[in-house]
């Protein structure tokens, strides 16, 4: 079927299409440095895009709400909350994976990876990450659908907003809010579980015993929650996230965007005689579905987020015409330009852009990885004594003194005897041993630190440093940690 | 002020403000941001009012609430002591040596006794504990009082020539000054004083040996060996309190020098002191 086939048929069924006057939210103004927030009502929609983004929100929701009950056994004392981050005891558990506070570049690596991920999601499909799975989406999403149980779908609703305060508006209203509210506090309580055991937590919360922190974070929380997700809604993608002013420099010619054909459907007009009009017939179903309230055949603009809801409401309008889907749809800039659909195969995945972003994500991630699987379970580290360099004692001999920080990241507690190369013929104390053995004892998962004094005779003393080497020695596994030093002695 | 007009190539409307020649469009920011702005202005007025803001010439407005972080440290403080109380009450009761012996009041007494040494032992004995010229090195196993923790404990407590009755001291003869020996003898002397430290064998073929039995054995005792329960440092082992060498050495026997250590019984409270001699003690010169 050509083009022009097409706008000489008639549309005979025209009539089954509603069309709504409406305007876009950000269409020009002149006057006023500051404007009205104008309140959205936007109309519920079927499609594949709608399908999509009810799986991303329950997978989503899901993963947030859950996530703190699964359990993880570690053995010994330690939590078996498979994700927790103990603050007071500065650990971080993430399944198999255990930090200690020295190990927070681990998680410098997983944001690393995750805004080159955004880069990269960004470059290949623009803002699906606001579209589908920002929380801020998801819960207002979510509020979306307790104010449309409550108040109706869009109509009724701007009704209700017009109406004059009754009994009904009243009860409609505080029940709205109320859910709202019940929906955020689970959601600033759901947050806390994270850093505590939750089962514990959840008691504790009931009974008044938790921490004062954890009510004060629930209570900030809440209040985000319901202010942003059922208040701000779009006010908080268009004024406040960063996100859409950066995105620019993320996406080129080749990045997927929702956008109108132009070309087809344009000049847009109402009616059943289409003689000289595309197939765009006005009715601004695409405007009134879209939750941030503008018209996408304006072009690309700041304030889409791309959430595709405007292409269900198209392509359910040109199934009742009888015209093709994909009026408005995904589409790369470069075809707007020569007036060409999406077509399959047509989208460039490798480009310079994406290839970049995959690379470095890969080199991260294989660093991140190499450094998780040769993370070691016990370390060394050694301060030697600056002040004084070195003790003379009273029959000549030389001293140096040492501190030794040992971690036992294991959840046992393990004994360690010292071995000192470099230095043959020297004597080895531990302060705080008095059968003078060279033998440690660290708790399960702990970080201990002793002070070990190393003295020798002048003669046994080279030049002025020696080089040695501390080594620690498992006496359970065989597993041992070292660090080289120097032994000081005075100018020869 | 200014002229608003329609931007030619967007269309839109200029703020009115213009930089030679260059304009802004205007964008309307939505109202609740500048109330929001204004709501921080409230607040401000608000903290102004409840929390400490205005210096005064000798004071400052406290505000209603109260609040101050100085109270807040010594209420912190006031709970950490609170916390240490059981600790101290058996740091109190025990002797220097049974702290040693408990790993518990050890660690407990480690780290007061570090932070009490950084307050109060520094300015003489250094950061490091090792000592300046006069002031002894707490390093090192040589001793002028004694290095059990028991007679650490005692010296911190009653110090050294202090103003208290049982203080350690003890006074060496300024034997050129008061022409107790003449130059010649104090050179004399002092050869053989380097000698016991440097090359015991040539030592005993020095004519200052028998000057030394006649004038300094009694305190130093033979061969330099030193006594502790009279506070005589020992001179054999090559570490001198003051600098070593043999001008220093001619310097102290003709004029001799006397340090001075506080009596901290005085000062600081008794379990204070039982954590400053373990922590000496633990330096590792320590008997």
């Amino acid at each position: 079927m050509t083009t022009a086939e097409q706008k000489e048929t008639p549309l005979d069924n025209i009539e089954s299409v509603e069309t709504v006057d409406v305007e876009a939210l950000n269409t020009r103004v002149t006057g006023a440095l500051y404007k009205k927030r104008e309140k959205i009502f936007p109309r519920r929609v079927r499609g594949t895009f709608r399908s999509l983004k009810w799986l991303v929100m329950t997978i989503t929701l899901a993963i947030y709400y859950l996530t703190p009950w699964l359990r993880w056994d570690r053995g010994g004392e330690a939590p078996d909350q498979a994700i927790l981050i103990d603050i007071p005891a500065r650990r971080f558990y993430f399944f198999f994976i255990e930090i200690w506070p020295q190990e927070i570049y681990y998680i410098t690596g997983i944001l690393v990876i995750a805004a080159l991920a955004l880069f990269l999601f960004t470059s290949v499909a623009g803002r699906i990450w606001c579209g589908y799975s920002c929380p801020q989406t998801v819960w207002v999403d979510l509020f979306l659908i307790i104010e449309r149980f409550i108040e109706g779908d869009r109509n009724a609703r701007i009704r209700l907003e017009k109406a004059r305060w009754s009994l009904s508006k009243i009860a409609k209203r505080v029940a709205k809010h109320a859910i709202w509210l019940v929906i955020a506090t689970l959601t600033g309580g759901a947050w806390v579980f994270y850093f505590a055991d939750a089962p514990t937590l959840l008691v504790d919360l009931f009974t008044l015993q938790a921490d004062e922190i954890a009510y004060i974070t629930v209570a900030v929380l809440t209040a985000t929650t319901y202010t942003f997700g059922g208040m701000a809604r779009e006010q908080v993608c268009t004024y406040m996230c960063p996100w859409p002013r950066i995105q620019s420099a993320m996406i080129d010619e080749e990045s997927l965007i929702i956008s109108y054909q132009k070309h087809r459907g344009e000049p847009r007009g109402r009616g059943a005689r289409r003689e000289g009009l595309g197939d765009c017939v006005s009715c601004n179903q695409c405007v009134v579905v879209c939750p941030m309230g503008i018209d996408i055949r304006d072009g690309m603009q700041l304030e889409c987020i791309s959430c595709a809801l405007c292409v269900d409401a198209c392509n359910g309008i040109m199934d009742k015409t009888g015209k093709p889907r994909g009026l408005i749809g995904y589409n790369i800039l470069a075809n707007l330009d020569t007036g060409n659909a999406l077509q399959r195969g047509r989208l460039r995945l490798l480009r310079p852009r994406t290839i970049m972003y995959g690379g470095l994500i890969a080199v991260v991630g294989a660093i991140m990885l190499a450094a998780l699987v040769s993370r070691p379970t016990l370390e060394l580290n050694l301060q030697r004594d600056r002040n004084p360099l070195f003790v003379s004692l009273s029959n000549g001999d030389i001293r140096n003194g040492y501190t030794l920080k040992i971690l036992n990241k294991i959840h046992q507690t393990r004994h360690y005897r010292l071995q000192l190369d470099g230095l043959p013929g020297a004597t080895v104390k531990v302060i705080g041993r008095d059968d003078g053995a060279a033998r440690f004892t660290v708790k399960a998962d702990r970080l201990a630190s002793f002070r070990v004094l190393i003295s020798t005779a002048k003669a046994n003393l080279k030049s002025e440093t020696t080089d040695i080497t501390l080594r620690i020695l498992d006496q359970a596994d065989g597993t041992s940690a070292g660090n080289d030093t120097v032994f000081r002695g005075p100018h020869k | 002020m200014s002229e608003k007009k329609i931007d030619e190539v967007s269309g839109m409307e200029t703020t009115g403000h213009d930089w030679d020649g260059i304009g802004e469009l205007n964008s309307p920011l939505p109202r609740w941001w500048v109330w929001t702005y204004y709501l921080t202005i409230l607040w401000a007025i608000g903290y102004w009012i409840a929390m400490p803001a205005w210096p005064l010439v000798s004071d400052y407005t406290r505000g209603m609430l109260g609040y101050s972080q100085r109270a807040q440290l010594s209420d912190q403080i006031a709970a950490v002591k609170a916390g240490q109380a059981e600790l101290i009450a058996r740091t109190a009761k025990a002797s220097v040596a049974d702290i040693k012996g408990n790993a518990e009041l050890l660690e407990f007494a480690l780290a007061g006794g570090r932070s009490a040494y950084a307050v109060n032992c520094v300015q003489c004995h250094g950061s490091g504990a090792s000592g300046a010229s006069g002031y002894p090195n707490l390093n090192d196993d040589d001793w002028l009082w004694g290095g059990t923790v028991e007679q650490i404990q005692a010296t911190i407590q009653y110090g050294i020539r202090s103003e208290h009755d049982e203080t350690r001291a003890n006074e060496m003869p300024a034997f050129g000054r008061d022409e107790i020996l003449n130059p010649q003898q104090v050179d004399e002397v002092s050869d053989y004083v380097m000698a016991l430290s440097q090359n015991p064998d040539l030592a005993k073929t020095l004519p200052g040996k028998a000057l030394y039995k006649e004038y300094c054995v009694d305190c130093h005792g033979a061969g330099g060996m030193g006594n502790q329960e009279l506070g005589a440092p020992k001179l054999s082992d090559g570490i001198w309190l003051h600098e070593g060498g043999k001008p220093v050495v001619v310097d102290v026997i003709t004029n001799s020098r006397s340090g001075m250590m506080p009596a901290w019984v005085n000062r600081l409270d008794a379990v204070t002191v039982k954590q400053l001699a373990v922590y000496v003690h633990s330096l590792g010169g320590g008997k």
